[in-house]
């Protein structure tokens, strides 16, 4: 993480609550994350993390607050608009086509960048065939970039589950986004795979410049990649700063330590 | 053939500028670069390289997979009479300290950040080492290093030279001569430092253009270059012998896609240690016990007709029509695919050479159709020294003396070589080169073998380790503990074994049985066993042990020179010999010395004539902890045979 400047806010969270029905997923929740920093959203099981993430996605609407990005204030977006803005995700629980090669997951995240209408790419003729070309080369790098050549071909279900967290990303990838979203990007693996995203992690944030906002469970991999990290315990932010000043906060403690999760 | 590899490299270039050199996978494609394409690629990177400073005769390492501009990095530094390095990319930085130190290098030419950090770490102990160029930029974005530049940097460096000085390239090619040293490969030798084996251009040139009329290779063979450049069998084949025939060199797209890339460009020119062909044995015999029982069937059937008719077919020998017949049904139903299914549907010589191969997995290959044939050579005899004809491939021999090759055997069994391909010298160190080059001119191999009467070269084992039986029936014998050992480790049951003789009036042996083979033997018979100790001593197992020993020795019997070394007694350890232990080498090689000292006491009794004996041993468990292993352990006599003549 050396040589890339974090600049300015690029996405604001304003004061943000969240209910389904009688029960309060998020209270008053306010956050930033700066252009090109890797900002950890962490907490206990159920502090509300995926809500948060949701939100910003776009997939759920909260009752009160705000979101900025870029300094555009929306209170009601959909997840396709928020695509379109830049801001691509994954899924804690994995969501690829599991009947599907590797090559055409990655290639369904180019779905946006893609000029040429359904009709055209039916018959894939002229311009969507050489629209196919680009794409691919753009697909090909990504595959490139997270070591996956040998699997290429392969079909995402037949792939351990570690392969398929990184298939996952690579879909993310595809959409070249400004803003990346990773939800558990951890979540089940050993720890040798663990260090291999931990460093794709750190490498997208590095060769690309892309800003990434991660949830994680696991304390330890977060406060080594995060620049920044919010912790939230029953939807409520009890902490925030860099990970030294996070781990001395004795509410954060109390969160992870005192109570059993 | 009294040329340079930088002219080849502008000959091809010439007459042929369009054709392919060079293919690399690169996102998804076969990326191609035509000997024209390459010979600029050269040219640039040389004027870079002159601009940076790099003079004549002057070292300069190159470390990296199989890439094409590392390929064209060792021709720049050549056409300029500088002597290219390649070093192993799978080393840790302070195995380069030697080389780098030993020859004064003061630039390199790495692929990537992994090379680059440790080419830093080298430089924090040979301040020497001014300038390092990397290929792949990924991840070096950020270091601010004195010296350290992209070699895209280089590659503009060089063209802006060629545009200020036309002539300079062509003129420094041409100062080249053969005599010149080429290139200079480390030797991994097991003690001391590391040898630099020092090749001109007119020895590896001679080898590789002796080797390519041996097998009759042109310009349309293909050849996939997936081991270490650093090692010379790789640069001879996919370096030397491509820029003496002009065939097309395929770069994999990584390490662990060789299998997939194998398959898509179908070299038809294929060189392996044995492991790879073992290894690409076992996933297809790993695939076919998943098939279905049809499947499966056929599949056993044709292997069966395969191993009694492949190997008279690809010696040349009839064929009765029936079994003719029946092996092109084969073929179209099992061989073709089987061999497509490896990535061998092209091959028309392939070559396995450094260890022993087993008779069974030779001839499993040959059976099916594949044209493999063993070598023998050395990083010092430029590889090239016997190789085997077409219809000659035999599992324990090493091929005939090819053009250019005189061998002698000494009474001692070592093997001598004079051959236009030997090492001009070892680099700065006297006393090695005079130990292995005689004064007129013989190489000392270091290997103990023979001629044998079909004027093929036999292995046997280090000459060092080579010794006599004395007194008994066999007394003044030749007795080679590794022959003797490959041969009953050839045997799946047998994982380990340990010859003893030298001095001693018999041949006997310690054997570990194979946990695995053995274990799913003894399931398959209902034998109920507790762990390898247990498994180990059971007598069902001693008596599938003595038939394999037993064959072992009726095999040895048919060698005349090698009669004497066949095993009178044997056990089978309690314990599986153990690298922790000490009782292995880390590349698993049997420490005899030590082995005999440690079971001195189980040594006698196979001597002492007893018929049991007590053991006890102390064991280190991978935690650390040591403990005790006691057991009796059975010896058991075989029968030997006397010597069969090969004529008889």
């Amino acid at each position: 993480m050396s040589g890339r400047a974090i600049g300015d806010v690029i996405l604001d969270v304003r004061d943000i609550s969240l209910s389904f029905g009688g029960v309060n997923a998020l209270t008053d929740v306010s956050f930033d994350v700066r252009e090109h920093e890797v900002r950890a959203i962490i907490g206990p099981n159920g502090a509300g993390k995926s809500s948060m993430l949701n939100c910003i996605n776009g997939v759920y609407q909260p009752q009160k607050g705000s979101i900025s990005l870029r300094g555009e204030t929306f209170r009601h977006m959909n997840s396709r608009q928020v695509a379109e803005m830049g801001v691509a995700r994954t899924f804690q629980s994995l969501a690829l086509f599991k009947g599907m090669s590797v090559l055409d997951n990655i290639m369904t995240g180019r779905n946006l960048k893609m000029t040429t209408n359904l009709f055209q790419q039916a018959i894939r003729w002229g311009a969507a065939e050489r629209e196919e070309t680009t794409q691919r080369i753009a697909v090909e790098r990504i595959i490139d970039f997270l070591e996956i050549q040998p699997y290429r071909h392969t079909q995402v279900g037949r792939l351990p589950y570690g392969l398929q967290k990184r298939v996952d990303l690579g879909r993310a990838l595809a959409m070249e986004p400004q803003i990346l979203l990773l939800d558990e990007p951890m979540a089940g693996m050993n720890v040798e795979e663990k260090q291999d995203m931990s460093r794709f992690i750190l490498d997208v944030n590095d060769e690309f410049g892309t800003t990434i906002v991660l949830i994680e469970h696991d304390m330890s991999v977060v406060m080594d990649i995060s620049d920044r990290v919010v912790v939230l315990d029953y939807g409520k932010k009890i902490g925030d700063g860099a990970p030294a000043e996070v781990r001395s906060n004795p509410d954060v403690v109390a969160a992870y330590l005192g109570t059993d999760h | 053939m009294q040329t340079t590899f930088p002219a080849l490299l502008l000959d091809h270039a010439a007459r042929r500028p369009t054709a392919a050199a060079l293919r690399e996978k690169e996102f998804g494609i076969w990326q191609t670069l035509s000997w024209g394409d390459l010979a600029a690629l050269v040219r640039s990177i040389a004027c870079g390289l002159a601009a940076a400073g790099l003079k004549r005769d002057e070292h300069i390492v190159i470390v990296g997979e199989n890439r094409p501009r590392l390929y064209a990095s060792m021709l720049a530094a050549q056409s300029l009479g500088a002597i290219p390095v390649p070093l192993y990319q799978d080393a840790v930085a302070t195995e380069y300290d030697f080389p780098i130190a030993n020859a004064e290098v003061r630039f390199a030419i790495v692929e990537d950040q992994e090379q680059v950090d440790k080419m830093l770490d080298v430089r924090s102990r040979c301040p020497g080492l001014e300038r390092i160029w990397f290929d792949d930029a990924r991840g070096l974005r950020h270091y601010d290093e004195p010296g350290l530049v992209a070699l895209d940097a280089l590659v503009e460096a060089g063209r802006e030279h060629h545009r200020a000085h036309g002539d300079f390239f062509a003129a420094e090619v041409a100062r080249v001569r053969p005599g010149d040293v080429a290139s200079m490969f480390f030797t991994s030798g097991t003690t001391g430092n590391p040898k630099g084996v020092v090749h001109t251009h007119e020895t590896l040139i001679d080898r590789a253009a002796a080797g390519a009329r041996f097998d009759k290779l042109t310009a349309d063979d293909e050849v996939l270059a997936y081991l270490p450049p650093a090692w010379i069998g790789q640069n001879i084949f996919s370096y030397a012998q491509w820029l003496v025939c002009g065939y097309v060199v395929n770069c994999p797209e990584s390490a662990s896609t060789v299998t997939i890339d194998l398959k898509e460009i179908g070299p038809t020119y294929y060189f392996a240690p044995p492991r790879i062909f073992e290894g690409l044995l076992t996933s297809v015999m790993i695939r076919m016990e998943d098939a279905g029982r049809i499947k499966r069937w056929l599949f056993e059937r044709a292997m069966t007709l395969a191993r009694r008719v492949g190997p008279a077919r690809m010696d040349g020998k009839p064929v009765a029509l029936l079994d003719r017949l029946l092996y092109a049904l084969g073929n179209l139903v099992i061989y073709a695919p089987l061999r497509n299914t490896l990535g061998f549907s092209r091959v028309r010589v392939a070559y396995t050479a450094g260890e022993a191969i087993g008779p069974d997995l030779f001839t499993f290959y040959r059976s099916i159709g594949i044209n493999l044939k063993q070598l023998y050579g050395s990083t010092e005899t430029a590889v090239f020294v016997c190789l085997q004809p077409d219809h000659e491939a035999r599992a324990d021999t090493v091929g005939v003396p090819i053009e250019g090759v005189e061998l002698r055997v000494l009474d001692s069994g070592e093997i001598l070589i004079r051959s236009p391909g030997l090492l001009k010298e070892y680099y700065r160190n006297p006393e090695a080169t005079a130990e292995v080059l005689t004064d007129d001119g013989w190489y000392r191999t270091g290997d103990a073998g023979f001629v044998d009467a079909a004027g093929h070269l036999k292995i046997i084992d280090r000459a060092k380790d080579v010794g006599r039986l004395t007194g008994g029936a066999s007394d003044g014998a030749i007795f080679a503990p590794k022959y003797v050992e490959n041969k009953l480790k050839f045997f799946p049951y047998i994982k380990e074994a340990v010859a003893f003789g030298d001095g001693r009036e018999m041949v006997c042996a310690f054997l570990n049985i194979d946990l695995e083979a053995v274990g799913n033997w003894a399931e398959k018979r209902n034998l109920p066993y507790g762990g390898y100790a247990e498994l180990s001593q059971k007598p069902e197992v001693a008596a599938l042990i003595r038939d394999c020993v037993d064959k072992a020795n009726a095999d040895l019997a048919a060698d005349e020179k090698l009669a004497g070394s066949q095993i009178s007694r044997f056990l089978i350890l309690h314990k599986e010999l153990d690298a922790d232990d000490g009782e292995l080498t880390r590349t698993r090689k049997v420490r005899r010395g030590f082995i005999g000292d440690r079971y001195g006491v189980l040594v006698d009794a196979l001597y002492g004539g007893k018929s049991e004996q007590y053991v006890e041993t102390e064991v280190r468990f991978e935690d650390g902890r040591t403990g005790k292993v006691t057991a009796t352990l059975k010896i058991i006599d075989v029968p030997t045979y006397p010597p069969v003549g090969r004529a008889a």
